[in-house]
């Protein structure tokens, strides 16, 4: 057992403080900060800063052009980042897409898309979920009928993230309405522009606009299209979802917004004291570090064991469930810090405005960021979906 | 003991309850969180021709109610409904602070506030105060018969629609000294007040006040000189029960959406409520329902209480409420999944509703620790 990071890992965190320092637009980090929604022009920015750098794909092979990093190195790349208050990286196409097509694409597969996921040429969103497939993923109904070349697609995907500024989809469809569930499904790339694709936003609890309908009539795909073979895609769905979880625990915004919380603790007066003297504030402070400090290894653990070969199967359900309620509880406490600012709905229009935002420095979004989260134990799988998880494989019993 | 509502509040219970379901619809709110005003003020006029306005004001002020059990009553339906019309701010608080405190001549605003006619606001707390009710740092200085009033009024509820703010400030003594705070009943256009409105979260509308040497003449004052506390913390625990009692009922709307959903929502070939894992949230649910519940009645029969028992059983129910109100907006969204995430979706609206009213009057933690300042000795 060794818990300190050796000299090389420690002049990478250094040269990445540097770069952050450096490149990182000053605007960007403050929408970040305060929770300010991002242009799709922010992300592609952030990304292509980057991808100069080399360092837009962690978690890809050399030979595709990625940094092929080991576990701590990510890790390290994940705490800086957030602290620095830099975007998150759009998983879409990066980590999730480029695995799949890593492992399962053809070469010309390979060669055509994952330059475009790195250039920013194409933004990827998840056609997964529809109305009456959510945790039950497999009893999808978007159907594809083969039609000489080409593939002809029906039907509606949902909750679909960013999908509003997507140019691609990836799809899983079923091709075999007469086998079991989960063998008559393929994996499909989908040009959004393809006559017949219309996107349809979802407004969220919070005012925002990040997810979406997207319906499919008589979508015309060409065979070329599908990704390994077909009626095999729920083994590269589920092999995508292990990659969705990766990143899962989200130390890196945990501790983040943990120093956010305390931050606006220290500035607000409780009874004529900063907050963050109050002991049952404080407590409760203290309990979130206290399970944050455990993840982080608990994270470091699984990550490591993976990258020895260990496929992580039921840990990462474990990381979902504990790193979401860590995030979800820190949003808890960002809105009690800011007392009755968080009230205050700080709609783009407040926001995006050149007027101040209500309220002290970084309470305007913290509300919006508590409900908006929810979601956080609901998607990629469910916790109660993780949990089952974790109860099959350890007790040999059903969900 | 009986725990029975009385004839008349069951008959008020009643009547609003199928006027809300009838008139508040998804539809109807929805609009109204998007429109410039915030509230409707038709649905006003209904309530005020309801006589709901005048349940909350005892009859010594012109109405037939204003006890505990009146405004629970009034509340938890308003509640159920998820209603955005600021009852709390205009009568609660704005026509309760006049009807104790007033002048005659004031007093005689309450008649229109009863009849929807006149909007209020209470204008207290400040942008350094939290929920820490004698903090008050506007100053009050007067000069022969006039008052001037200097300060910052934070996140004042109502404060766009109302015809007069009542804004508390400090005549005498320190920053938090409950002696030497005054209450005055000031115009909403009085030269020297300027506003900045925006929508709340949680539907309604609020503003950010400032007093620029706000000139009043002494008759403004509601009541003595330097002595409003009392009355301010009298009216600070009737609105404890009002939100306690709100949440309760948004919390009973959330819970009905939710256990209709697990019914009819199909995963795996089941409806979601087949499976124990949800089975069992639900039923813990019910049973810290059934906690806050009483949590309630003991607030609202206590309102009337000496100060130091009644705000015993105030911050008892709001800790409690607050406690239970988080785990039934979470829960309730989290079992449903995605689909409450969802604006259009009603559950948002009501999990809004119920985490929000936490931020009024004080937290979790606010009550946690003036319960034991209550019960220590
Ligand atoms: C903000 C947001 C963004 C999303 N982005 C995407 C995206 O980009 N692409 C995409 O494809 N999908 C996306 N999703 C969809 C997400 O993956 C689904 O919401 C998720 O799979 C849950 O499905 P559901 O919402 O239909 O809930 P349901 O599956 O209907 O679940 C309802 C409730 O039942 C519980 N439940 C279900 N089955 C069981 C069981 N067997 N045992 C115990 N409890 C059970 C669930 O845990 C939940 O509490 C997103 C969702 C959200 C909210
Ligand atoms: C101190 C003590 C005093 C008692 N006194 C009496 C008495 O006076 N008279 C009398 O008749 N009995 C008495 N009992 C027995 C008591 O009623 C049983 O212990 C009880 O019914 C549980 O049965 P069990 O211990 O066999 O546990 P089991 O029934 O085997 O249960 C084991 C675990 O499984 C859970 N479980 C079981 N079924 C389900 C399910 N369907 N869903 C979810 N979880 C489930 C249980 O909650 C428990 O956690 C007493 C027990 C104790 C410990």
């Amino acid at each position: 057992m060794d818990l300190s990071f050796s000299a090389e890992e420690q002049t990478f965190r250094a040269e990445l403080r540097l770069f952050l320092a450096d490149k990182l637009p000053p605007e960007m980090a403050d929408a970040v900060r305060l929770g300010r929604g991002l242009s799709k022009q922010d992300h592609q920015g952030w990304h292509a800063i980057l991808n100069a750098q080399g360092w837009l794909a962690p978690n890809w092979p050399k030979e595709f052009g990625g940094c092929e990093w080991g576990a701590v190195q990510r890790h390290i790349f994940e705490e800086e980042c957030a602290r620095a208050h830099a975007p998150r990286i759009v998983p879409f196409g990066l980590s999730m897409l480029a695995p799949v097509l890593q492992k399962f694409g053809s070469k010309a597969q390979q060669d055509h898309y994952l330059p475009r996921i790195l250039s920013g040429e194409d933004w990827w969103c998840q056609g997964y979920s529809e109305p009456g497939a959510g945790s039950d993923l497999a009893s999808l109904t978007t159907k594809a009928l083969r039609d000489g070349d080409h593939y002809v697609v029906n039907g509606q995907k949902t909750w679909t993230t960013l999908g509003q500024h997507a140019n691609w989809i990836f799809c899983l469809v079923r091709t075999d309405p007469t086998v079991k569930q989960q063998a008559g499904i393929s994996f499909l790339l989908i040009d959004m522009d393809s006559p017949g694709i219309e996107v349809r936003p979802i407004i969220l609890l919070d005012g925002s606009d990040e997810v979406n309908e997207v319906w499919f009539s008589d979508v015309r795909v060409p065979v070329e299209n599908l990704v390994g073979e077909e009626n095999k895609g729920w083994t590269y769905a589920k092999y995508l979802l292990t990659h969705e979880r990766t990143n899962i625990a989200g130390v890196g915004f945990s501790q983040a917004g943990l120093a956010a919380v305390k931050r606006l603790a220290r500035s607000q007066q409780h009874r004529g004291r900063p907050l963050i003297e109050n002991p049952h504030f404080a407590a409760r402070v203290a309990q979130v570090e206290i399970d944050l400090m455990a993840l982080s290894t608990t994270n470091l653990r699984i990550v490591s064991a993976a990258a020895k070969g260990q496929a992580p199967g039921v840990e990462s359900s474990m990381l979902k469930v504990k790193g979401t309620q860590v995030r979800q509880e820190i949003n808890d406490l960002a809105r009690r810090a800011a007392g009755v600012y968080a009230m205050p709905f700080a709609s783009e229009a407040v926001q995006g405005s050149n007027e101040a935002p209500i309220g002290p420095d970084g309470t305007a979004a913290v509300a919006a960021q508590y409900f908006n989260n929810r979601k956080l134990s609901i998607f990629g799988g469910s916790n109660e979906i993780q949990r089952n998880i974790i109860a099959k494989v350890k007790l040999g019993g059903g969900g | 003991m009986n725990f029975e509502l009385t004839l008349e509040r069951q008959m008020m219970q009643d009547s609003l309850r199928r006027f809300l379901s009838d008139r508040y619809t998804t539809q109807v709110r929805n609009d109204l969180l998007d429109s410039d005003a915030g509230f409707s003020a038709d649905i006003w006029a209904q309530l005020a021709e309801l006589g709901i306005l005048g349940a909350l004001f005892a009859e010594t002020q012109g109405g037939y109610g204003g006890a505990g059990f009146d405004l629970a009553v009034v509340f938890e339906e308003l509640g159920r409904a998820g209603v955005v019309e600021p009852l709390l701010d205009s009568a609660i608080l704005g026509g309760g602070l006049i009807a104790a405190q007033g002048s005659a001549d004031q007093q005689k605003l309450v008649e229109q506030v009863i009849a929807g006619s006149l909007h209020l606001a209470l204008a207290h707390g400040e942008p350094g105060s939290r929920y820490d009710l004698p903090h008050v740092e506007t100053t009050a200085s007067q000069q022969d018969d006039a008052v001037i009033l200097n300060g910052c009024k934070a996140v004042v509820v109502n404060a766009e629609a109302a015809g007069y703010l009542i804004i508390s400030a400090r005549e005498y003594g320190a920053p938090r000294d409950e002696a030497g705070i005054s209450l005055f009943l000031v115009p909403s256009d009085a030269s020297g007040l300027s506003m900045r409105g925006y929508p709340l979260l949680a539907g309604g509308r609020a503003a950010e006040v400032v007093l620029d040497r706000v000139t009043l003449p002494v008759s403004a004052r509601l009541g003595a000189a330097g002595a409003g506390y009392p009355a301010l913390a009298e009216r600070a625990a009737a609105a404890s029960v009002a939100l306690a009692a709100e949440t309760l009922g948004a919390m009973e709307t959330a819970m009905a959406l939710t256990g209709d959903y697990l019914q009819v929502r199909q995963q795996f070939g089941r409806p979601i409520g087949a499976f124990q894992a949800l089975q069992h949230r639900m039923a813990d649910l019910l049973i810290e329902l059934t906690q806050a519940r009483s949590a309630v009645i003991n607030a609202a029969g206590h309102l009337s209480a000496e100060p130091r028992l009644r705000d015993l059983h105030i911050s008892a129910a709001r800790n409690l409420v607050a406690r239970v109100g988080r785990l039934v907006a979470e829960d309730s969204i989290q079992l449903h999944g995605g689909i409450a995430m969802t604006q259009d979706y009603a559950l948002a609206h009501f999990a809004k509703r119920i985490v929000m009213a936490e931020h009024r009057f004080g937290d979790a933690d606010y009550h946690l620790e003036q319960f034991i300042d209550l019960t220590a000795t």
